[in-house]
C-alpha cells in the first residue's frame, strides 16, 4: 500500500512568497496562498481532531497527545515563509515546537506519516522509537523537538550559526510555547543568537497555558516580547488568530533575519483550546476564557474573510473539507495497516551505523 | 500591533569596531561628583575603612599567591572594591548576603576576618572550609546571614532566591542580595532565578559587576545591550545602572533596591559598572585587554575617588585617610602569619562531611 | 481494610510530614491547583496554601537552586520534576550545589527532589527515563527508590528528615497498579536499607522499582518448575548501598543475579558485581550475572519498549543459567 500523499499539489514555496505584495507596509499573501493557508489550517484541525478525539479514544494512540487546535494560523502564517523546495544552501531550517502540526504538514510530512508516528508504526519517521510530535527529518529540514522545553532554543541558534558561517541568506524558525521561555536554555540560545546576529526567527506561541500554569506565574511581564530589548534584539506581539497578521510579523522578520540583522523575537497571542494533553480535562481553566477565545477561532475567521473577498464560498468550502475528510480517511487507513516495528529494532540507531 | 522596539542602544557584532578604537561600551561612564546620601561621617569612615582593608587583604594574598603558598586561584576586585563596600553596608546584618567571586570587600563587612581568610586560601585545617574548598567559597548562614558561592557562575541566583523566599514564608523581615559578573547573566540560572524571583516577587537584590571582561570575553561578545539594566523590564523588575567606582552611588542605590524588597515590590536588577584591572585571576596576564581601556580607568579608582570626596567634604584630613592603612597593616601580618603557621588539615579530612555525621559538627565556621 | 495506592502513599507521607513540620513545603510546576502532573500533590494547595504548595516557572535549575537556598535557611524543600527526565535541567544545582556544599563549608542541604521515573507505560524517550546512576556516582547524594507502597511513605518521610540531599525515584508503572494496606502509625523506611522480599538458598536477585514484581514472578515460577529457591532483595537505596544485606545474602546463595531497568553500562549491576567481588570472591559458585535493559534510549512503539524492558521470562533465562553452575 502506497503511502497516500497530500490531496493538494503543494506549490514551491518560494514562488508563494513571491505573490506576497506589501499594501501599506503590510505583507499580504496573494490569493494563491491564501487558500493554501486556509487548507493547511483546515487540514491540521481535522487532522489533529481525528488523533485527539477518534483515534486516541479508541486507544490507538498509546501514547501523549497534544495538539494545537485554536493556534493553527500561527504555524501556518509562519510557515509560508519557510524557504524549502531547493537544496541544503537554499532551505531554510524549523524547529517547531509540539504544537505546531501544520509546520510538519506543509514541510512535507503527510497526515498518513504523522498518524504513522503517533502509532508507533515502523514507517514512522522514527520507525516506532519515538511518539507523537517528536519528530524530525533533515531531508524536510525539520530538526525533532524533545520534551526538554527550551532545547530547542540553543540549536536554532546553532542551526543558523551555520548558515552565517557559510554566508547564505538562510533562516531558522523556532518555534516554542510561553512557557518554555523560563528555561534557562532559552535564555541562552536568544542571547547567543543576539550576540551572533544570528538569522533566526524566534516564535512565541503564547496560548496562556503551560499545563496548569497561566501566563502571569509563569513571567513578571505582560508580554513576552518585552524580553526583546533585554537582548537588543526587536520583540513584536501580535494576534496570534489572526493568520495574516501572523504572516506579515513572520514575513518582515525573516526579512531581518536574511538581511544580516540578526534575530527577532515575536510573540503571538492565542490560547489553548484543549488540556495540556489528551488526558487533561482542562479543569483548571475558567470555562469563559475559552468562550471569549473560541469567538475568535483562527479557522472561522479566516473563512469570513475569504468569503467576504469571494475567494471561497460555502460550496468551495464544503468540497474543501470533503477532500480533507477523505484525505484522511486513506491516511488513517494506511497507518493502521503499518506494521510495527519489530521489537529488535530497539538496538539498531543508537550510533552511526 | 503592538511593538516593542529593540534597544536603542543597539551595539555592533563582536569584532566590528576596528582594534585601534576602544570599545565605547568598555569605556568609563561621565564622570559625576560623588554625593553623600546622608551618611554619618562615622559611616563613611567606616566604608573608607572597609575599601582600605579590601584591598590590602588582596594585596597580601597577592603577595603569598606570588610565593607560591597559595595552591588554588586567586581572583582579585581591585578597582572594585566599592560595590562590596557599597552593597554589603547598605544591607541590614539579618539580611542573606551571598558573594561572588570578587567580593572579599563583602564578607569584610559581614565580619569575615582576614584571619579567616588567610587560613582559607592556605587551605589550613581552621579554615572555614577546614581546607576542602578555597577562595570565597564557604559561608554561614545562622551565625552570618552568609551563603557561599560555588564556581558555576549564576548558580547563587536561584538559591538566594530560595533563600529570601523561606525568610518570607517563616515571616522574617529579610531581603537577598547576590552578585553575578557581566558573564555570567549568560546563563541559564540568571534568567530562571530572576523570572522566578520577580514572578513570586522575592524580595532579591542582584547585583550585576560589570567590569567589562568575562575572563578574555569582552561584553560585546556577552551581551547585546549597552547596559544589562536594560534586562529589568524584560522581567517585569526594577534596575538601575550606576557607577561601581562610586562607593557612595552604589551604596545608594542598594538602599533603594533593599528599599523595594521590603515593601514587597520584588527584586532588582543592579548593574554597576567599573573595571577588572587586574587579569581573570593572578595568573593571567590579560595581554587581551586594550591597554587604553585601563588609562581610560585608571582616575576611576574608587578608593581614590572616596578619598578626594571625603577630604573635599572635610570628612578626613588626608593624613588621617592615609593613616587608615598604617593602622591595618601590622594586625594584618599578624593575622596573615598566624595563618601561615596553623597546620594543615589532616589527610583522614578528606573522607569527613559529605553526608550528615554525628560529632562532626555542622558549620564549625566561625566559633561565635 | 483500606489498601492504599503506591502514588497515595506518597501523597500521604508528603501530607503528613507538611502537617508535622512547618518547615516542609514543595515547589514545582503544576504542583498547585492542578495537584501535580500524577495528582502527587492533590488538594494540597487547599490544605496548606499558596506559600506552601508553590507552582513554579518551568525552570528545573530555579526549582531546585530555590530549594536549596530555602534549605540553607532551615527549610525541608521538595522539589518536584514532573518528570524525572527533566532532572537534567537542574543536573548543575543538584550536582555541584547541593552535593557538594556539606563537605565544603558544612551547611548541609536537606532537599528531596521527587518525580516520576520508568518506562511501561508507553512515554517514549523523554518520559520513561531511569536516572538514578548519574546521581549514585555524585559524593553527598542519595538515591531511594521504592518498589511498594509501604515503603514509596516511608521512604519519603525518611527523605524529607534526612539531613541531606535526597533523590527521590518514584516508578510511574507502580503509581495505582499496586496498593497494600499501611500501618495506621507513624512510619519510616531508613535510607540505606534493603528488604528481603522472599527467602532462598539457591540464588540471589538483587533488584529495585518496578522490576521487583518480575523479579518475584520469575522466582516463584523457579521454585514451582525446578525447586530452585531464590532470594529476592528489594535494595531500595541505590545510595548508600546496603552493602551487609547484599554481601550476607550472596554468601548464603553463592550465586548473584542484579536485575534492574536502567540501562546495561554504568547501571548499579556493575558495582554491585565489583562489591561482590572484591569482597565474597570465595563464596560464589558462578559469575555475577545482570538483566538490564539494553543500551539504548527508551523507546516508544510497544514491541520495542518491550524488548527494551527486562521481564520475568528474560530474568528466568538469565537465573536459570546462574543456576546451572
Amino acid at each position: 500500500m502506497a503511502r497516500p500523499v497530500s490531496a493538494v499539489p503543494k506549490p514551491a514555496a518560494a514562488k508563494r512568497a513571491e505573490t506576497g505584495a506589501a499594501t501599506e507596509g503590510r505583507l499580504v499573501p496573494g490569493d494563491a496562498a491564501l487558500l493554501t493557508m486556509l487548507h493547511y489550517m483546515k487540514l491540521t484541525r481535522a487532522l489533529e481532531y481525528r488523533i485527539e478525539r477518534n483515534l486516541y479514544r479508541q486507544g490507538k494512540i498509546v501514547g501523549g497527545v497534544y495538539v494545537g487546535r485554536g493556534q493553527e494560523a500561527i504555524s501556518v502564517g509562519a510557515a509560508m515563509h519557510i524557504r524549502r523546495g531547493g537544496d541544503e544552501s537554499h532551505d531554510d531550517i524549523v524547529s517547531p515546537s509540539h504544537r505546531d502540526m501544520a509546520v510538519f504538514l506543509m514541510q512535507g510530512f503527510t497526515p498518513a506519516l504523522v498518524l504513522a508516528q503517533y502509532m508507533g508504526r515502523r514507517t514512522g519517521p522514527t520507525r516506532g522509537r519515538d511518539g507523537n510530535m517528536h519528530m524530525g527529518d533533515l531531508r524536510h529540514r525539520l530538526v525533532a523537538f524533545i520534551s526538554h522545553l527550551g532545547d530547542s532554543i540553543p540549536v536554532a541558534a546553532g542551526t543558523a550559526l551555520t548558515f552565517r558561517m557559510r554566508g547564505t541568506d538562510q533562516a531558522s524558525f523556532c518555534f516554542f510555547g510561553e512557557g518554555a521561555a523560563s528555561r534557562g536554555d532559552w535564555h541562552e540560545g536568544v542571547n547567543f543568537a543576539a550576540v551572533m546576529r544570528l538569522p533566526v526567527v524566534f516564535i512565541c506561541n503564547n496560548n496562556q497555558y503551560a499545563y496548569s500554569t497561566p501566563v502571569s506565574r509563569q513571567m513578571a511581564v505582560r508580554r513576552l516580547s518585552e524580553r526583546g530589548p533585554g537582548y537588543g534584539i526587536p520583540g513584536e506581539t501580535a494576534d496570534g488568530n489572526d493568520v495574516l497578521e501572523v504572516y506579515d510579523a513572520v514575513g518582515r522578520a525573516v526579512a531581518r533575519a536574511r538581511r544580516g540583522e540578526g534575530p527577532t523575537l515575536l510573540e503571538f497571542e492565542t490560547f489553548r483550546m484543549t488540556g495540556h494533553s489528551a488526558h487533561d480535562d482542562a479543569g483548571y481553566v475558567p470555562k469563559a476564557l475559552f468562550a471569549e477565545w473560541e469567538r475568535k477561532d483562527p479557522i472561522r475567521r479566516f473563512e469570513k474573510d475569504l468569503v467576504g473577498r469571494r475567494l471561497v464560498d460555502a460550496a468551495a468550502l464544503r468540497e474543501m473539507e470533503a477532500r480533507i475528510e477523505a484525505e484522511l480517511d486513506e491516511a488513517v487507513a494506511w497507518a493502521e495497516a503499518q506494521p510495527y516495528p519489530e521489537p529488535r529494532e530497539c538496538l539498531v540507531g543508537v550510533y552511526h551505523e | 500591533m503592538k511593538n516593542a522596539p529593540a534597544s536603542r542602544n543597539r551595539r555592533g557584532g563582536p569584532g566590528r569596531s576596528p582594534a585601534a578604537a576602544l570599545p565605547a561600551a568598555l569605556l568609563p561612564g561621565p564622570l559625576r561628583p560623588m554625593q553623600n546620601p546622608g551618611l554619618p561621617r562615622e559611616r563613611l569612615l567606616a566604608m573608607h575603612r572597609f575599601l582600605r582593608l579590601n584591598r590590602m587583604v588582596e594585596e597580601k594574598l597577592s603577595a603569598l599567591y606570588r610565593q607560591g603558598q597559595i595552591l588554588g586561584g586567586l581572583y582579585s576586585s581591585l578597582g572594585q572594591e566599592a560595590i562590596s563596600v557599597g552593597t554589603a553596608c547598605a544591607l541590614e546584618p539579618d539580611d542573606l548576603l551571598a558573594p561572588m567571586i570578587r567580593n572579599i570587600g563583602s564578607l569584610l563587612v559581614r565580619g569575615v576576618t582576614p584571619r579567616d581568610l588567610f587560613l582559607q586560601f592556605l587551605a589550613r585545617h581552621d579554615a572555614p572550609t577546614h581546607g576542602k574548598d578555597g577562595t570565597l567559597h564557604f559561608g554561614n548562614v545562622p551565625r552570618r546571614a552568609l551563603i557561599g558561592p560555588i564556581s558555576h557562575l549564576g548558580t547563587l541566583i536561584p538559591v538566594m532566591a530560595g533563600a529570601a523566599l523561606a525568610a518570607r514564608m517563616r515571616g522574617q523581615d529579610r531581603v537577598a542580595l547576590t552578585y553575578i559578573g557581566d558573564g555570567g547573566t549568560s546563563t541559564g540560572d540568571f534568567h530562571e532565578g530572576l523570572n522566578l524571583a520577580a514572578v513570586l516577587k522575592i524580595p532579591l537584590v542582584l547585583v550585576v559587576e560589570n567590569n567589562g571582561y568575562a575572563y578574555s570575553t569582552p561584553t560585546e561578545r556577552q551581551f547585546r545591550v549597552l547596559s544589562l539594566a536594560e534586562r529589568g523590564p524584560a522581567y517585569g523588575c526594577a534596575s538601575e545602572s550606576v557607577d561601581g567606582t562610586d562607593v557612595l552611588a552604589v551604596h545608594a542605590a542598594t538602599r533603594r533596591a533593599v528599599a523595594r524588597g521590603r515593601r514587597g515590590e520584588g527584586p532588582t536588577l543592579l548593574e554597576c559598572r567599573a573595571f577588572r584591572m587586574r587579569g581573570h585571576a593572578e595568573h593571567d596576564d590579560m595581554r587581551y585587554v586594550p591597554a587604553g581601556l585601563l588609562e581610560a580607568w585608571k582616575d576611576r579608582d574608587p578608593i581614590g575617588r572616596f578619598e578626594a570626596f571625603l577630604a573635599e567634604e572635610g570628612h578626613a584630613t588626608r593624613a588621617a585617610l592615609a593613616a587608615v592603612a598604617d593602622e591595618l597593616a601590622a594586625p594584618l601580618e599578624e593575622a596573615a602569619r598566624e595563618a601561615q603557621d596553623s597546620p594543615p588539615p589532616p589527610p583522614e579530612e578528606t573522607l569527613r562531611g559529605v553526608y550528615r555525621e554525628a560529632g562532626y559538627e555542622e558549620p564549625w565556621w566561625p566559633a561565635r | 481494610m483500606a489498601l492504599t495506592t503506591y502514588v497515595e502513599a506518597i501523597r500521604q507521607g508528603i501530607w503528613e510530614e507538611m502537617e508535622a513540620d512547618q518547615r516542609v513545603f514543595i515547589l514545582g510546576e503544576d504542583v498547585g491547583i492542578y495537584g501535580g502532573a500524577f495528582k502527587v500533590t492533590e488538594g494540597m494547595l487547599e490544605k496548606f496554601g499558596e506559600l506552601r504548595v508553590i507552582d513554579t516557572p518551568i525552570s528545573e535549575s530555579a526549582i531546585v537552586g530555590a530549594a536549596i537556598g530555602a534549605a540553607l535557611m532551615g527549610m525541608r524543600p521538595i522539589a518536584e520534576m514532573q518528570f524525572i527526565d527533566f532532572i537534567s535541567c537542574a543536573f548543575d544545582q543538584i550536582t555541584n550545589f547541593a552535593a557538594k556544599n556539606r563537605y565544603r563549608w558544612g551547611a548541609g542541604v536537606p532537599i528531596v527532589i521527587r518525580g516520576p521515573s520508568g518506562g511501561g507505560v508507553h512515554g517514549g524517550p523523554f518520559h520513561s527515563q531511569n536516572p538514578e546512576m548519574y546521581f549514585v556516582h555524585t559524593p553527598g547524594l542519595k538515591v531511594v527508590a521504592p518498589a511498594t507502597a509501604h515503603d514509596a511513605k516511608g521512604l519519603i518521610k525518611a527523605a524529607i528528615r534526612d539531613e541531606d540531599p535526597v533523590i527521590y525515584l518514584e516508578h510511574k508503572y507502580l503509581y495505582r497498579r499496586i496498593k497494600e494496606e499501611l500501618p495506621k502509625e507513624d512510619y519510616v523506611v531508613p535510607i540505606g536499607q534493603a528488604a528481603t522480599r522472599r527467602e532462598g538458598r539457591d540464588l540471589s536477585l538483587l533488584t529495585y522499582g518496578a522490576m521487583l514484581y518480575p523479579s518475584l514472578e520469575a522466582a516463584g515460577t523457579l521454585s514451582r518448575e525446578q525447586g530452585i529457591e531464590t532470594e529476592v532483595i528489594d535494595l531500595r537505596s541505590l545510595l548508600p548501598l546496603d552493602k551487609d544485606a547484599i554481601l550476607a545474602s550472596a554468601r548464603k546463595t553463592g550465586k548473584v543475579l542484579v536485575v534492574h531497568e536502567d540501562t546495561r553500562t554504568g547501571g548499579i549491576a556493575g558495582e554491585i558485581a565489583a562489591i561482590v567481588n572484591e569482597e565474597v570472591f570465595d563464596y560464589l559458585d558462578g559469575p555475577v550475572l545482570r538483566v538490564t535493559a539494553p543500551d539504548t534510549p527508551v523507546p516508544y512503539s510497544p514491541p520495542l519498549e518491550e524488548f527494551f524492558l527486562p521481564n520475568k521470562d528474560k530474568i528466568l533465562a538469565a537465573a536459570r543459567r546462574l543456576a546451572a553452575y
